[in-house]
């Protein structure tokens, strides 16, 4: 009889039925596509982490520079003296330097953290890095010896703009390229965490064991490509040539670019930059999330100057379109569906009500028919729940189709996270580049060094990835959602059962009377 | 089977409060057909109530087969609406949504009645009353006359031994109401029930055999009983 009377009260007041469902429906679809938006958001974040710090990373220690010491704000400076390079037969001199240093932002500090971090409880895995700019600055400047015997002046200030330049003084004419790549040492042995483990060799060999103090390379795929260098080839940094093992593309997509451009064995790459014993990152593995809190606080009382940075804190660092999307599902999305959830909720209760108090005379007559009070009331709440359990099944079904439209509509996410690569300014090599070859040109006379100013400051311009947003439907968003909904009914349910509780039989006829 | 002493009920209607039943005794003896008249408002329906255990006196005494039903607990009521006492109503009261012997069966649903049996006894019910072609229509697909043999047989089914009928044929034509009167007079004789009518007409009261009119809540015999 249960179901009977049931089905036949939902089937005969349809429009109530309908407005309840629907409004439920409504609810729980947004509900299950802000669900789904966010997990997707997240996995976005993760995805655009792990290209950055690798997989199983949930901890990284670094250690940010001060403006003044080792680690750089810009590329620093060239110092050239007037006898630097080889003088050409046009008036200038073809000069060639490099500088291997620490990434701009980030400074070095001593490897025996690795270990203070490694012996901490929970603690399942670190790896070091040492991460680099190597800048080089290459072309051709007017050859001061020259300018000096001609008794000329200066040169005239150049021109140059996004890390070329071209001057042409009196004395002859200058041209200059200034190039960067970015360099991280990695430990050969250790490849459980780290910014390899997000990688994938695409051609050659990644590195093995036996290559650490080996003048060996990996490169970035996508680097490779752009510089024309292959496996195989011989690339020089820090004036020593490194053969290429191998190259290495990122997992999480195609075209994107790895943490770095060229990766070395970490001892290597040490003492290419005389930076033996030094670090700069370390990539930390704890057995579980629980504890990652924990294992935090712990790095940061025993490295008191590190930075200690979790998934959650890094996550925050992760800018672009990503980052409005997430800041988008989490307040707007998160709160819209509050509104609408508790809208819903309110409706279905108003309806149920609304039924209880038409059905004043029916139910009265139950109760005179001896039908016990918990029967009427699990009668109402009964027809109430099924309602939240349409409205629940409709609402999957209406917040897979618009899931699948979000999927379907391939939206990509532009996230940048992470690394610190300094850029150069485009007046870097303008009036800065005319002012110190008008001191090259002084010096010169004196027979003194010559300098060049650096470019522009670092900027936090790091990896940036581009994620295609997945929103996934989860088993337990699907469950949630009919949960919810049957929640919402249940309530309503229960007000309604209460308000059919309290009419007694005699009342409910008197009231009709 | 009923023995009424000295029963008040009072109940506020907005500010003001009703003297539904003043000090009314009355007792009622097994298998008798009574009809109760009166003006509207006069206490008639407060008394049926009273005796089907809906609600309560205020004071006074119902003691229905030796249980007080003024004093029973609201449980106790339920099970003697549920075992004992059939209902009829001027309006029928049928559940719109339910078919006739659909309708018939919910009286039996606390009895704890097994789906089957339920459906068996709910037909042959129908049948009784001359409805067993009609149990699979809904209350609005039967006439006003077809629609109160349903709510008879939904009175019967459970075999009770009281019905009370709140004005019966109030809502129906004069040969309609003559063809329920007869078929509660049969089920009466048959069945050896204890009724009691409350009816606004006289030609209906005319055929019991004891007669009682309440008044602003006084309780007249007309009749001996």
């Amino acid at each position: 009889m249960f179901l009977t009377y049931l089905r036949r009260e939902l089937r005969n007041r349809r429009k109530q039925t309908a407005v309840v469902a629907i409004g439920l429906a409504v609810a729980i679809a947004l509900v299950m596509v802000v669900s789904s938006v966010s997990a997707g958001v997240r996995d976005a974040q993760a995805d655009v982490l792990e290209s950055v710090y690798g997989v199983g990373t949930d901890i990284t220690v670094t250690q940010n520079a001060q403006p003044g010491e080792g680690g750089g704000f810009g590329p620093g400076r060239f110092d050239f003296d007037a006898e630097d390079g080889e003088a050409t037969d046009d008036g200038t001199r073809e000069i060639a330097q490099e500088r291997l240093r620490t990434s701009p932002g980030t400074t070095a500090f001593d490897a025996s953290a690795l270990d203070t971090v490694a012996g901490l409880d929970d603690v399942t895995g670190v790896a070091a890095t040492l991460e680099l700019t190597s800048t080089s600055f290459s072309g051709e400047m007017p050859d001061f010896d020259q300018l000096s015997e001609a008794g000329e002046p200066g040169a005239a200030p150049g021109q140059a703009g996004d890390g070329d330049g071209q001057g042409r003084g009196q004395g002859g004419p200058s041209s200059f390229e200034i190039d960067q790549q970015t360099i991280t040492g990695i430990n050969p042995a250790a490849d459980a965490v780290g910014p390899l483990t997000t990688t994938e060799v695409a051609d050659g060999r990644t590195f093995e064991a036996s290559d650490t103090g080996a003048d060996v390379a990996v490169l970035d795929a996508v680097y490779a490509e752009q510089e024309e260098i292959a496996v195989g080839d011989t690339i020089t940094v820090g004036g020593t040539d490194l053969e290429v093992i191998g190259t290495v593309a990122s997992t999480t997509g195609e075209g994107v670019e790895t943490a770095a451009n060229v990766y070395l064995p970490i001892d290597v790459a040490a003492t290419l930059a005389d930076m033996e014993g030094q670090v700069t990152t370390l990539y930390v593995q704890v057995d579980s999330s629980s504890n990652v809190e924990a294992v935090s606080t712990a790095i940061g009382a025993q490295l008191p100057d590190a930075t200690v940075s979790t998934q959650a804190d890094l996550a925050e660092g992760v800018s672009g379109s990503l980052s409005t999307a997430a800041s988008l599902v989490s307040t707007l999305g998160r709160w819209l569906s509050v509104i609408v959830l508790l809208a819903a909720f309110g409706l279905a209760i108003l309806f149920t009500v609304s039924g209880v108090n038409r059905r004043t005379r029916e139910l009265g007559t139950l109760k005179a028919l001896g039908w016990p009070q918990r029967r009427v009331v699990g009668q109402i709440a009964g027809e109430s729940v099924a309602q939240g359990l349409i409205g629940g099944v409709a609402g999957v079904a209406l917040g897979g189709l618009a899931v699948l439209a979000v999927n379907l509509s391939g939206i990509t996410l532009s996230g940048s996270a992470g690394a610190q690569i300094g850029g150069f300014g485009g007046r870097g090599g303008g009036p800065q580049m005319g002012q110190a070859m008008q001191d090259a040109a002084g010096e010169a006379a004196g027979g003194g060094p010559a300098g060049f100013g650096g470019g522009g400051g670092g900027g936090l311009t790091g990896t940036v990835s581009d994620v295609v947003l997945h929103a996934p439907v989860s088993l337990w968003i699907v469950v949630a959602a009919v949960g919810l909904a049957v929640l919402g009914g249940l309530v309503a349910g229960v007000v309604g059962g209460q308000r059919a509780a309290r009419l007694r039989p005699a009342e409910a006829f008197r009231s009709l009377a | 089977m009923y023995q009424i002493e000295n029963v008040s009920k009072t109940y506020t209607q907005g500010k003001r409060t009703v003297h539904a039943l003043r000090d009314v005794s009355l007792r009622i003896a097994d298998g008798e057909l009574l009809s109760v008249q009166g003006p509207t408002g006069g206490g008639k329906s407060t008394l049926l109530q009273a005796l089907g255990g809906l609600d309560r006196p205020t004071s006074g005494s119902i003691m229905l087969d030796g249980k007080d039903l003024a004093t029973m607990n609201d449980a106790g009521l339920t099970r003697v609406r549920a075992e004992t006492v059939g209902f009829v109503f001027q309006n029928f009261n049928l559940i719109p949504t339910l078919t006739a012997q659909e309708n018939v069966e919910t009286a039996l649903v606390p009895m704890g009645v097994t789906k089957a049996d339920r459906a068996r006894r709910a037909l042959e019910a129908l049948e009784s009353v001359g409805l067993g072609e009609r149990a699979d229509h809904l209350p609005g697909e039967l006439s006003g006359g077809q629609q109160q043999r349903v709510a008879i047989a939904r009175a019967l089914v459970k075999n009770p031994t009281v019905l009370l009928a709140d004005e019966p044929t109030g809502n129906l034509d004069e040969e309609t109401r003559d063809e329920i009167i007869d078929l509660l007079e049969g089920l009466w004789k048959e069945q050896g029930l204890t009724l009691v009518m409350v009816t606004h007409d006289s030609a209906v009261a005319a055929r019991t055999p004891r007669r009682i009119r309440i008044a602003k809540g006084r309780l007249k015999e007309l009749t001996g009983s």
